[in-house]
């Protein structure tokens, strides 16, 4: 393979796994505050993108996306307090069980609402021929749109944990809940913000990828699969290990094209996950305690 | 215990009352049953071809129906789930004794339940595009949408035309994938074609730039992609974003002015056969298949508020014709509507003008399909 | 000989509907009960799993479609043209090879069904073995992500791989008969002995479980769903008998997929897919995690009317609405004895306030 083939493999594993990434993410920052894996995340990046082409009709883009992600994110809040709240008590086994369920009812929703046809949003930059020439490799500008946006994110989030009081209070909340409680933090709101967190950016990310993946109804439940195996590869609980995770998983499907059939692309990451699920649970990066599961 | 009692007791008289509570009989008209996957994974097909089959029997109905009698569509979702397919076919022909039965939109199904239809003694005018559906022929059994050797062989004539000499063949993981992808590479040789590299993807697939770069790599002298939504739209933004400048030819599964859109600029100069439909307007005056095609697309579009898609005419094509075949049956006994469907000649649907012999059951031949591309946003023919 | 009270209930209704639909000439019910009957097997076997086990298993399709493509691709191979080969020998000996002639005059030859039922029961147990031994060590959501993964992987093979029929799955698979006169098909002949056989099955399973749940065994299990770590500290072998039941799952699930194959004449990918999972773990989560009588009623009705079309266009909602509804506000299943005893509660209230007040009035009257 020459230079620019294998450049070329890269920044299309990079794109995808900026994708996955975005859900990953979206888990852990739930999963931090509450203990509960939300396979409805998928969900939310569907909506963003989803949500965000219907305003764009009446808008220009910027707001368009805006307005999607708050929307998104209110979505989120909204399950969060109707669905979840009332779940505290239950077993874990209730919790999967429901957020399958409101996974389902999103989808359905969507398909109600906006029928099955595909939708892309317009490109930020550029149109759809619109093609950056990076070292040979040819991709188009909304792929460093989003590796732009994915940096942002992260850096935010970090920046968001650690010097911020609200991030400070999440972060407490995960440690112990009970203990967080004592020195006066509301964990019901920290738990619904996180959850609103989760949505917004899930969004944010479905608005991104939208002009080159195009949004679909049914897009989210590959994406929740994808992303939870990106989570735990990074280990759960580990907003940052999972970009990492997400990019490692990226440029492996996009490289395993160039060996094997593309038929069994998906397959790979499965086998990645019961791997890691069965040697190292704590994911890549992640520790014994983290991966543990927390109480609610 | 006592719960248990009570609980079977409970089923016992809930499917109790199922029985007592079903349809009730409606004399006088003529059932039709139709299978669509109006949701689902295939939703594309069977959304618009449940709208048509439905637009379709109003006006019809409106005019007075068949024969003197009202017209009854019944119509199941089967989600493209196969099993579904089975049970809805099983209860359309025993429950509903409906006379014909069209549908389904995917070959998955159809194949399913040719066998059933068959043994049932029951016409079916499918919508799914598979060879196998009509060979081995099936008395009982037809098929609406064109030939797939037909488009092959399309495309190499073309291409043979313009000159080029090596291709590269990417195709979705669906049955109509590899159909068209086996065609593909049966008939190449025969048009002095070379087939560098053939690759299937996952339907789903939503960034293809690896696998195109692979194609890329070979240089070769045009790409043939052979699926449906929504690669038919990514190939091409794709392409261009790599820096192809080859031709692109698609299948006939390009046959809705939506997947131009969503390709934006890179649809341009896509090269793709189909039937008539999406040019109806531009057809000379006096085609055959003028008139029809453009009453169905002014009409849906109407009613709809959407464009018209290839698909959606071949539930038109299947609905007309049975319907045809009632009419000149003048009768209610399946063998004889299934006789007079195989005697239909020169009936212009959307798909072609069709016309059944006891050895061909599709009806169509090459003259079916004609060269398109799309110029500036739009459908238009190949010059 | 109590505890079989239910089994022969269960056994009588079979017939009184029966009886019924050929009485009121709804004999066509019969196709959607005999599916239901094949599809309420997975659910029994997975309600053994997830309700006295305690494991969520979310993978129960991959089981069901291990079971159905086995038989489907085997008995599909046409041997008609494979005279001169050791396998075709093989069969020929063991008399295990069957002509027939097809609907278009055709004659092809095809090995027996019985091999591909040994072979897909084979099959099954020692995929959920070897699957389950690392994987029913995980706990909560990772154990139900694995179940997941691995339905996955089966359907991306079958979907994937061109012996499997990739999208269209596999039809013309030939109908099976068990003895002359007993034939496992979908004609319209044999429906009656049809509906009889899944019914029967599914009863045989039944019983199996009553007995499994009545024995050592079932009582170890009990005790893994009450408290795994005191059931381990009382020193059963909990790892064995999560593996155990396990693979009994997963062996129902296989018999449903080939019984449903041979009767559908045919398979696709979608019986694979995480969707038919989701759904079987719908079905026992409504009818009470552990009770089985609960998964049958619920797999009967809700198999029932999705094959019926009677929830139309929203079949999938449907089954997520009864998720949330069901985890959120009756996490116990529909079918409970607190259900049963409310309703007896307050039908004894309204009966005994009539008595309260009688006693009340002649009170006063003092």
């Amino acid at each position: 393979m020459s230079p620019e083939q294998i450049l070329q493999y890269i920044f299309a594993g990079i794109t995808v796994g900026s994708i996955y990434a975005f859900v990953a993410i979206g888990y852990n920052i739930i999963y931090n505050t509450t203990g509960i894996i939300n396979f409805a995340q998928g969900e939310f990046v569907m909506l963003g993108g989803m949500i965000s082409f219907t305003l764009s009709k009446f808008m220009h883009l910027l707001p368009a996306i805006i307005l999607a992600v708050l929307i998104t994110a209110a979505i989120g809040g909204l399950i969060e307090i109707v669905f979840i709240r009332r779940m505290r008590k239950s077993s874990v086994l209730g919790m999967v069980v429901v957020t399958i369920g409101i996974s389902i009812l999103l989808r359905e929703a969507a398909l109600y609402i906006w029928d099955e046809q595909i939708r892309a949003l317009s490109f930020f930059t550029g149109t759809e021929i619109s093609s950056v020439n990076i070292l040979g490799a040819r991709i188009s500008p909304q792929v460093l749109w989003v590796l732009g946006v994915t940096s942002i994110i992260v850096g935010g989030l970090y920046l968001f944990f650690k010097f911020t009081l609200t991030g400070q209070a999440m972060r407490a909340c995960s440690e112990n809940s009970r203990a967080a409680k004592l020195c006066g933090i509301k964990t019901d709101s920290m738990v619904n913000l996180s959850f609103m967190l989760s949505a917004g950016i899930g969004a944010l990310g479905g608005c991104v990828v939208s002009p080159l993946t195009q949004t679909h109804y049914a897009m989210g439940t590959d994406l929740a699969i994808k992303g939870f195996i990106v989570a735990i590869l990074g280990g759960l609980g580990n907003p940052i290990a999972a970009v990492a995770a997400g990019l490692i998983l990226g440029l492996l499907e996009s490289f395993s094209i160039s060996i094997l059939p593309m038929a069994y692309k998906d397959v790979i990451s499965v086998i990645i996950l019961l791997i890691i699920l069965v040697v190292k649970p704590s994911g890549l990066f992640g520790s014994k305690q983290a991966s543990s599961l927390k109480d609610f | 215990m006592k719960r248990i009692f009570t609980v079977l007791l409970l089923t016992g008289f809930v499917l109790s009352t199922l029985f007592v509570s079903c349809k009730k009989e409606e004399t006088g008209t003529i059932k039709i049953g139709a299978i669509f996957a109006v949701t689902g994974g295939a939703s594309f097909l069977g959304a618009p071809e449940a709208k048509t089959a439905e637009m379709v029997v109003e006006g019809i109905n409106a005019n007075g129906g068949v024969n003197g009698m009202q017209i009854e569509l019944i119509i199941k979702d089967s989600a493209a789930n196969p099993e579904k397919a089975i049970s809805f076919a099983k209860q359309l022909i025993e429950e509903d004794q409906v006379l014909a039965i069209i549908g389904p939109s995917t070959s998955g199904e159809t194949m399913q339940i040719k066998d059933i239809c068959e043994s049932y003694k029951v016409p079916l005018v499918a919508a799914g595009a598979a060879e196998a559906i009509v060979d081995p022929v099936a008395s009982y059994v037809f098929k609406t949408p064109q030939k797939d050797s037909y488009v092959a062989k399309w495309i190499f004539t073309t291409m043979k035309s313009m000159g080029i000499k090596r291709i590269g063949v990417v195709a979705a993981n669906t049955g109509f994938g590899n159909a068209g992808k086996g065609q593909l590479e049966k008939y190449a040789s025969d048009f002095g074609i070379e087939i560098a590299i053939a690759e299937t993807y996952d339907k789903a697939a939503t960034d293809l730039t690896a696998l195109l770069t692979k194609l890329k790599a070979q240089n070769v002298d045009a790409v043939v992609n052979w699926s449906i939504v929504p690669a038919q739209s990514i190939v091409p933004k794709n392409m261009k974003q790599l820096g192809m400048e080859v031709p692109l030819f698609q299948s006939h599964g390009f046959g809705n002015i939506k997947y131009v859109e969503a390709a934006g600029e890179a649809a341009e100069g896509i090269i793709f056969p189909a039937g008539r439909l999406l040019v109806a307007e531009k057809l000379a005056d006096g085609h055959p298949q003028k008139e029809n095609l453009v009453a169905y697309k002014t009409a849906y579009e109407a009613k709809y508020g959407e464009d018209v898609s290839t698909f959606g005419g071949h539930a038109y094509d299947a609905v007309m014709l049975v319907i045809e075949a009632i009419k000149s049956a003048d009768s209610l006994e399946r063998k004889e509507i299934r006789d007079a469907l195989e005697a239909i000649s020169g009936f212009p649907g959307t798909g072609g003008v069709f016309s059944f012999s006891a050895s061909d059951h599709n009806g169509l031949g090459m003259d079916s399909l004609e060269m398109l591309t799309v110029k500036n946003g739009q459908f238009d023919f190949l010059q | 000989m109590k505890r079989y009270y239910p089994v022969i209930i269960l056994f009588i209704t079979i017939v009184v509907i029966q009886i019924l639909t050929f009485v009121t000439g709804k004999g066509y019910m019969l196709t959607q009960l005999t599916m239901s009957a094949y599809y309420v097997l997975v659910a029994v076997g997975l309600c053994m799993v997830m309700g006295y086990a305690g494991q969520i298993s979310l993978g129960q399709a991959g089981f069901f479609a291990i079971g159905g493509y086995t038989t489907a691709f085997l008995t599909t191979i046409d041997f008609s043209d494979k005279a001169g080969t050791a396998i075709y020998k093989l069969l020929d000996t063991l008399g295990l090879l069957i002509t027939k002639e097809t609907l278009y005059g055709d004659t092809i030859m095809h090995m027996s069904p019985w091999v591909s039922l040994v072979s897909a029961v084979i099959i099954a147990g020692i995929t959920a073995y070897l699957l389950g031994i690392p994987v029913l060590k995980l706990k909560g959501h990772y154990l139900a992500m694995a179940t997941m993964g691995f339905g996955i992987i089966i359907y991306r093979l079958v979907l994937g791989t061109k012996i499997f029929g990739e999208a269209d799955g596999i039809s013309n698979v030939p109908s099976f008969t068990i003895f002359p006169g007993l034939e496992l098909s979908g004609d319209f002949s044999t429906r009656i002995s049809n509906y009889y056989i899944a019914w029967l099955l599914v009863i045989a399973a039944i019983l199996l479980m009553v007995n499994l749940i009545n024995s050592r065994v079932g009582r170890a299990l009990r005790s893994l769903h009450g408290g795994e770590d005191a059931s381990d500290a009382m020193g059963v072998d909990t790892a064995r008998y999560k593996v155990i039941v396990f693979v009994i799952g997963a062996v129902f699930a296989a018999l449903a997929g080939f019984f449903m194959t041979h009767y559908n004449g045919g398979i696709g990918p979608s019986e694979a897919g995480v969707g038919k999972s989701v759904r079987y773990v719908a079905i026992v989560a409504v009818g009470g995690m552990a009770n089985i009588w609960g998964s049958l009623v619920m797999g009967l009705i809700l198999n029932f009317l999705s094959l019926r079309g009677v929830f139309g266009h929203f079949d999938d909602a449907v089954f997520g609405v009864i998720l949330v509804v069901m985890m959120m506000f009756m996490p116990e299943g529909f079918i409970r004895i607190a259900v049963y005893r409310d309703i007896k509660s307050f039908f004894h209230k309204i009966l005994n306030r009539r008595k309260v007040e009688k006693i009340k009035l002649e009170h006063s009257h003092e």
